[in-house]
């Protein structure tokens, strides 16, 4: 990278945009008034599955303030398509995956507790509930299952009657008889049952849309609380409305928060777009905090047996793994690809695992739609690892940090081709791991332990080490894998002719903070003043096509973008500024925002090539074009691997079942890093969210499909009094193959936590018999592991 | 929300008048009812609001009693002078109610008004033997908790204040659901003058109630361990997804061993 001046790469810069937000400045899809906008209320099934026998409009429309009642028969006789699924999975023997129609309002069956059957616009939000309330839906409520082991069951109750058994595919990776082979000779075999449980994603912002239509071009307008609003666009034009998608324009502004909730295109940004030509008027609709419990993509929900083969020295010879994935009512966007490629692919972990075979059946349930929940896939498959590898160094009485070092891929190994088709660039694991042992004073734990016991406590550590795949995706490896798009980025860097830069980025920032963090790489690179660079992202009509902000992938892959546009930039402008300096364009140098002719001190600063590009009275026309604009389209060559430990100390309250986290360490290795500030943010936001997952969080259906947790009474997310003070560290071993040594870190807290907590859970209570605790280890769920372990005892005495 | 019309008396009996049907409700800190009405759960025809009664507001000493106000807010009784004087563990309760913004709008009479079978007050009203006054007689708090959400308030009724005897020495212990932050259990344990012990629950049955077991237990020794001694029956006790009725009835000896200890005990 370029030498320059000011050097902000690596520093702490404070956000930019938190000015903005903190001072309630920010922008957001709910804030905007349209003149003339109608609000719109869904009518909402409160069985998870009925035939609907007759939607009735008439009595809502005789409420003052209604404006119309439309149904899914109303968009289904303009001949509106269903909502698509992104990623086609290809199951056992070449078998499909199934794709049953998902409808944006239902049609003769509802199949989730909040499935829209159809929608009211009036002209204010009272009104419109009113009417929705209004409206009559005759439903012959049927027999449903909320489970997904009970839905693997013969016989039991279909959610789409074309799909027998329920199964959406039966999917496997790995080599079977190898695995096989590999337990047949083994010392010694660890078995493990684990449910991931289900999370509801819970962004402080709920989910809205703004749909707007103007006669006079035919062009559409939806504004929506996206991650990723080009690939809305695609998939509401090419397969829902059928739109053309240049007469359609989507703007995702400020965002407040996603977690991968709104990566998905959702029936309601569908039905406000379609809505708005329908009626003339702007629609707007804002999610209330009970829809979003129920109708927000949920994360998770695996049920899964595992069996890890160990020869007698402690190498891991062979993992089997059986998942039962629940994918809900219908196919979400990214639904399919989560527990596939995002999962089985991850389960070599750090280690050199020879052989591992792994089984997939997705199901469908009466609930609401699974899909990417930050990390999504890799979480599974980091606690079921570190569950099992834990519990293996229990049984054969082994220090669980060394069984692990054992197995590790060691450096000399990279790059590595795991059993399960990735390929590793770059890693060191064993780094990582020491440094967080060293900060967690793992050698006098002992200590710790005395002293809680002294208060009647009992005291746990717990070790995960994961890996995550990010920066997702190369293209041509996710079309292999069934993606039906390029998981490429793309960016604009635009040299503005006073000098000033204004960057169009495919990614999108909804708490990230790319605003600081991609300026900060311009201003280096450009050598301007980060004040003079402008991140514009969020909206169709202005940035190019970007494929969005998930899977860890705005630095890695969009920032490499930048990097490249602005290689571009800086090639172009070396031609310009030999033009200038009259020197062979071979001669000029950039570095520190000059243009330098070598061995003179003839130079340029990058502000003077800009003005001249836009000014270009004596270019030679044939050779060299005016302007300063240049665009990349950046597909990586792999995934970036962030690896590193975590090492979690609890304290149990053996009469309460309560957990207290006391101690977290986290050590990373997200390779180069741009500002450590923001990434230790995320870090802890990730470990929260882990902790969450590991000890609070179990979204609950009922065998009824009854949604039992629909609200923040019965759904505990974690508040700041839960969150430890974290010890914090990074290793680096920079990525290979982007241009920024980027690997990622949006994910890891959230991957690499739960198994951490859980482990050291079991570890506090091993003295009192309890083998195995389900997430989250709330105080009932702790305080009946140990009742049901004293009780074998107790009967025995 | 539906539409409702909405009054603002200045006093008790004008408050009182306006309730003229089963329609009409008493409006308070609003904790509890405006997310009910929000939630389009109730459709009042009216609601009467008591903010504007100085009458309701308010805590003093009354010899050997605190009387709280029914319109004195939580936060209000958590920072009050005269009750961390008198009975710290009643500060103590009312500081531990659902968060900030509750504290500062939630009344000590809507909560007993309202008698959640998890809310805390309760406990303190059996625990320490209060009596809860309104606009027509006194109800002894023994007498006062009928079922959930069932009090032994007649329609109309008006909590006015409530008098709480002054204990010798209590403590109160509570075990807080992660999600909703009110009580799965909570134990309200106090030694009165002349050395009677009583102990009152909330959130482990359907309505807060005297635990005479550990009362019994207690009064012969009032120490932790008598109090984790006692096994509680887990019948009629609740369950939800929280807490099953044996893991209420565990935790009700571990609090008021734990409450017992923050007696000195
Ligand atoms: C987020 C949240 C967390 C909470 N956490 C807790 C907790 O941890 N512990 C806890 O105990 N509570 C908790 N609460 C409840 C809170 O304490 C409420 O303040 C209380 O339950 C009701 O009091 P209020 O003044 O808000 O009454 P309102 O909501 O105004 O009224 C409640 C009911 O009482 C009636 N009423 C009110 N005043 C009188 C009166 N003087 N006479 C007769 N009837 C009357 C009303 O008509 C209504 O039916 C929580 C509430 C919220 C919103």
């Amino acid at each position: 990278m370029t030498e320059t001046a000011t050097r902000t790469v690596g520093t702490s810069v404070k956000r930019t945009e938190d000015a903005r937000f903190l001072t309630g400045r920010g922008r957001y899809t709910d804030d905007l008034h349209r003149p003339g906008q109608v609000h719109a209320c869904f009518v909402r099934s409160p069985h998870a599955h009925a035939r609907v026998l007759d939607v009735d409009g008439a009595p809502a429309m005789a409420i003052p303030g209604v404006v119309a009642v439309l149904t899914g028969a109303d968009m289904a006789a303009e001949g509106i398509g269903g909502l698509p699924c992104g990623w086609q999975v290809i199951g056992k023997g070449g078998v499909p995956m199934q794709e049953p129609p998902h409808p944006p309002l239902a049609l003769d069956r509802v199949r989730t507790v909040g499935d829209a059957v159809a929608v009211v616009l009036a002209e204010n939000r009272h009104a419109a509930r009113d009417g929705a309330e209004a409206v009559v839906v005759d439903y012959d409520p049927l027999p449903a299952v909320a489970h997904v082991a009970d839905a693997a069951r013969p016989g039991a109750p279909l959610v789409h009657d074309d799909v027998p058994g329920n199964v959406c595919y039966d999917w496997d990776i790995g080599d079977k008889a190898a695995a096989d082979a590999a337990f047949a000779g083994a010392a010694h075999v660890t078995r493990l049952d684990l449910v991931n449980n289900r999370l509801i994603p819970n962004a402080v912002e709920p989910r809205a849309a703004l749909g707007e239509y103007d006669p006079a071009d035919g062009s559409y307008t939806l504004t929506t609380t996206s991650q990723n609003p080009h690939v809305i666009r695609l998939l509401m034009c090419a397969f829902v409305l059928n739109l053309p998608e240049h007469k359609v324009r989507v703007v995702a502004p400020d965002v407040g928060g996603g977690f991968g909730s709104k990566i998905f295109h959702y029936a309601e940004e569908a039905v406000v777009t379609w809505a708005a030509a329908k009626v003339g008027r702007p629609v707007k609709w804002t999610a209330d905090r009970s829809e979003s419990f129920m109708t927000d993509c949920h994360g998770r929900d695996h049920v899964t047996t595992a069996e890890l083969a160990l020869d007698a020295e402690g190498h891991f010879v062979g993992l089997r793994v059986r998942t039962l994935a629940n994918m809900g009512a219908y196919l979400s966007t990214f639904a399919s690809c989560v527990p596939t490629y995002l999962y089985a692919t991850l389960l070599a972990g750090q280690y050199r695992t020879p052989a591992i075979y792994a089984e997939v059946k997705a199901l469908f349930t009466h609930t609401t739609p699974v899909d990417a929940y930050r990390g999504a896939g890799r979480p599974e498959a980091t606690y079921l690892l570190e569950r099992i590898v834990e519990k293996a160094a229990h049984e054969l009485d082994m220090d669980p940090a060394d069984l692990r070092r054992r197995n590790f891929i060691q450096p000399d190994q990279f790059p590595y081709q795991t059993p399960v088709a990735l390929a590793y660039d770059t890693g060191d694991y064993e780094a990582s791991l020491n440094r967080a042992l060293d900060l967690s004073e793992y050698a006098i734990f002992a200590e710790r332990r005395a002293a809680s016991e002294a208060k009647g406590k009992l005291r746990g550590r717990g070790l995960s080490c994961y890996i995550e795949a990010c920066g997702i995706a190369p293209s041509a490896v996710a079309g292999a894998l069934g993606a039906r798009a390029g998981l490429y980025e793309a960016a604009e860097v635009r040299m503005n002719p006073t000098g000033s830069v204004t960057v169009f980025t495919g990614s999108h920032s909804h708490g990230q903070g790319h605003e600081t963090t991609f300026a900060q790489i311009v201003a280096d690179r450009l050598g301007v003043p980060m004040a003079n660079v402008e991140i514009v992202h969020g909206d169709t009509s202005r940035i190019p096509f970007g494929m969005g902000t998930y899977g860890s992938r705005s630095l890695a892959v969009g920032g490499s973008a930048i990097v490249r546009a602005m290689d571009k930039i800086i090639d172009k402008g070396r031609k310009i500024a030999a033009h200038m300096l009259e020197a062979g364009e071979g001669d000029v140098e950039f570095s520190d925002g000059a243009f330098r002719v070598a061995g003179t001190d003839r130079s340029l600063t990058m502000g003077e090539v800009a003005f001249q590009a836009y000014v270009p009275h004596n270019f030679p026309h044939d050779t060299l074009e005016p302007g300063l604009d240049e665009s990349a389209f950046y597909d990586p060559a792999n995934f970036t691997f962030p690896a590193g430990t975590y090492v979690c100390e609890v304290e149990v309250d053996p009469d309460t079942g309560r957990v207290s986290v006391e101690r977290f360490t986290a050590v990373d290795d997200f390779g180069t890093i741009i500002n450590p500030m923001i990434v230790e943010g995320q870090v802890h936001g990730g470990v929260a969210q882990g902790l969450g997952q590991a000890l609070l969080e179990g979204c609950a259906y009922d065998d009824d499909g009854q949604l039992m947790t629909g609200s923040y009474m019965d759904y505990a997310m974690p508040r700041a009094a839960d969150i430890p003070d974290y010890r914090f560290d990074f290793t680096c071993t920079p990525c290979t193959h982007n241009p920024l040594g980027a690997k990622g870190c949006g994910e890891a807290g959230a991957i690499g936590s739960p198994p951490a907590i859980i482990n050291a859970i079991l570890d506090a209570l091993e003295p009192l018999g309890v083998e195995d605790i389900a997430m989250p280890a709330t105080p009932l769920a702790v305080w009946q592991a140990i009742q049901d372990a004293r009780a074998p005892a107790r009967a025995a005495e | 929300m539906y539409a409702f019309e909405y009054h603002r008396p200045s006093s008790i009996d004008e408050a009182v008048a306006l309730i003229t049907s089963d329609d009409i409700q008493f409006l308070s800190g609003g904790q509890t009812l405006i997310p009910t009405l929000k939630q389009r759960l109730a459709m009042p025809d009216a609601l009467v609001d008591l903010g504007g009664i100085e009458a309701l507001r308010g805590i003093r000493r009354e010899g050997d009693h605190v009387i709280i106000g029914a319109g004195t807010r939580h936060a209000e009784v958590a920072a009050s002078d005269t009750v961390a004087g008198a009975i710290p563990a009643l500060a103590h309760l009312a500081s531990q109610i659902g968060d900030a913004q509750v504290r500062n709008r939630g009344t000590i009479g809507g909560s007993v008004a309202n008698a959640d079978p998890s809310a805390d007050y309760p406990a303190a009203v059996i625990g320490l033997g209060a009596t809860v006054r309104t606009n027509r007689r006194e109800i002894a708090g023994d007498d006062y908790f009928q079922d959930l959400f069932t009090t032994a308030l007649e329609p109309g009724e008006l909590i006015t204040e409530i008098a709480f005897p002054i204990p010798e020495v209590a403590a109160y212990a509570k075990f807080a659901q992660a999600a909703s932050g009110y009580a799965i259990a909570g134990v309200m344990v106090a030694r009165m003058p002349g050395g009677a012990v009583r102990v009152g629950v909330t959130g482990a049955a359907p309505y807060a109630l005297r635990a005479t077991a550990l009362e019994v237990a207690l009064a012969a020794d009032f120490s932790p361990a008598a109090a984790k001694a006692v096994t509680i029956s887990a019948d009629g006790l609740n369950s939800d997804l929280h807490a099953t009725p044996a893991y209420r009835a565990a935790l009700v000896s571990v609090l008021a061993a734990r409450a017992v200890a923050a007696c000195g005990g």
